[in-house]
């Protein structure tokens, strides 16, 4: 049976204390990008009990998402933003949820971004990750951002950090690790690198500013 | 001089969109900060670089 939202709510802060609970459960956060790095920063922020999540992506689940993304065999061919829903809905029965099955441009990211607190950007192509950056971080100056570059290969996780970039701009990865044809996302360090963020994310919300 | 990424360059004085590609950068690829402010893309062409500025380029690379 399923818990009733005031016994996960007690639990949640029993866990986190009944302020930083609050931030929590107050906050809204944009994730742009549900592979690999946003699947898995949606799965830490529904747990520690983030009021509403903003999930965006355009792509369907498919058979190669399996190595790594929070998703389900059953799932292959559906969208990514409904199946991960539903996979949120699973852990966090009372998470709020917004999702946009769409590609994000320089002209609808102000407004489907409009409701964020913080966004983070997990997207897969280079291109698309400094466009959203720049255009958050010129166009929507409250806002802060968390974005990802180099997680993947085999190299050490020891290398996967945190910097702060800007006052709004923290920036997750090694740097450097691109996918190349020999060698794509591997589970673990990709979890890396998202558990990085929505770490920073909570952090922030915590007031705790620094990487 | 000014500081990019750490190092000291003598490149005071040239746009933001010279520096990139002279330095081999993809300016579709990068965000720059400089003394603490993003600087808009639109702004890469007429954004001068000065003599003390402190700037780092971030490189996005594919993955994720």
């Amino acid at each position: 049976m399923i818990p009733t939202e005031e016994a996960m709510y007690r639990a949640l802060e029993e866990r986190h204390g009944k302020e930083l609970q609050k931030r929590f459960a107050s906050a809204s956060v944009a994730v742009c990008g549900l592979g690999g790095l946003g699947s898995h920063i949606a799965f830490a922020l529904a747990r520690v009990g983030i009021g509403r999540l903003i999930l965006i992506d355009f792509d369907k689940v498919e058979i190669t998402n399996l190595n790594r993304q929070q998703y389900k065999a059953d799932q292959i061919g559906l969208d990514k933003t409904e199946a991960l829903k539903r996979n949120l809905k699973e852990i966090a029965p009372y998470v709020q949820t917004e999702t946009f099955c769409e590609k994000l441009t320089e002209k609808n990211i102000p407004e489907l971004l409009k409701e964020a607190d913080i966004v983070c950007e997990a997207f897969d192509d280079p291109e698309s990750k400094a466009l959203l950056t720049d255009t958050v971080l010129s166009l929507m100056k409250e806002k802060y951002l968390v974005a990802a570059s180099g997680m993947a290969g085999l190299e050490s996780g020891n290398i996967i950090c945190t910097r702060k970039i800007t006052d709004h701009f923290y920036l997750c990865g090694d740097g450097v690790s691109e996918v190349t044809d020999g060698m794509g996302l591997v589970s673990a360090r990709v979890m890396l690198c998202a558990a990085h963020q929505a770490h920073m994310v909570l952090r922030i919300l915590a007031g705790r500013y620094d990487a | 001089m000014v500081k990019i990424n750490g190092e000291e360059q003598a490149v005071a004085g040239q746009t933001v969109a010279e520096y990139l590609e002279k330095a081999g950068y993809c300016r579709t690829r990068v965000a720059v900060e400089r003394n603490g402010e993003i600087i808009p893309k639109a702004e890469y062409d007429h954004t001068v670089l000065n003599e003390g500025d402190a700037v780092e380029v971030v490189s996005f690379v594919g993955g994720g």
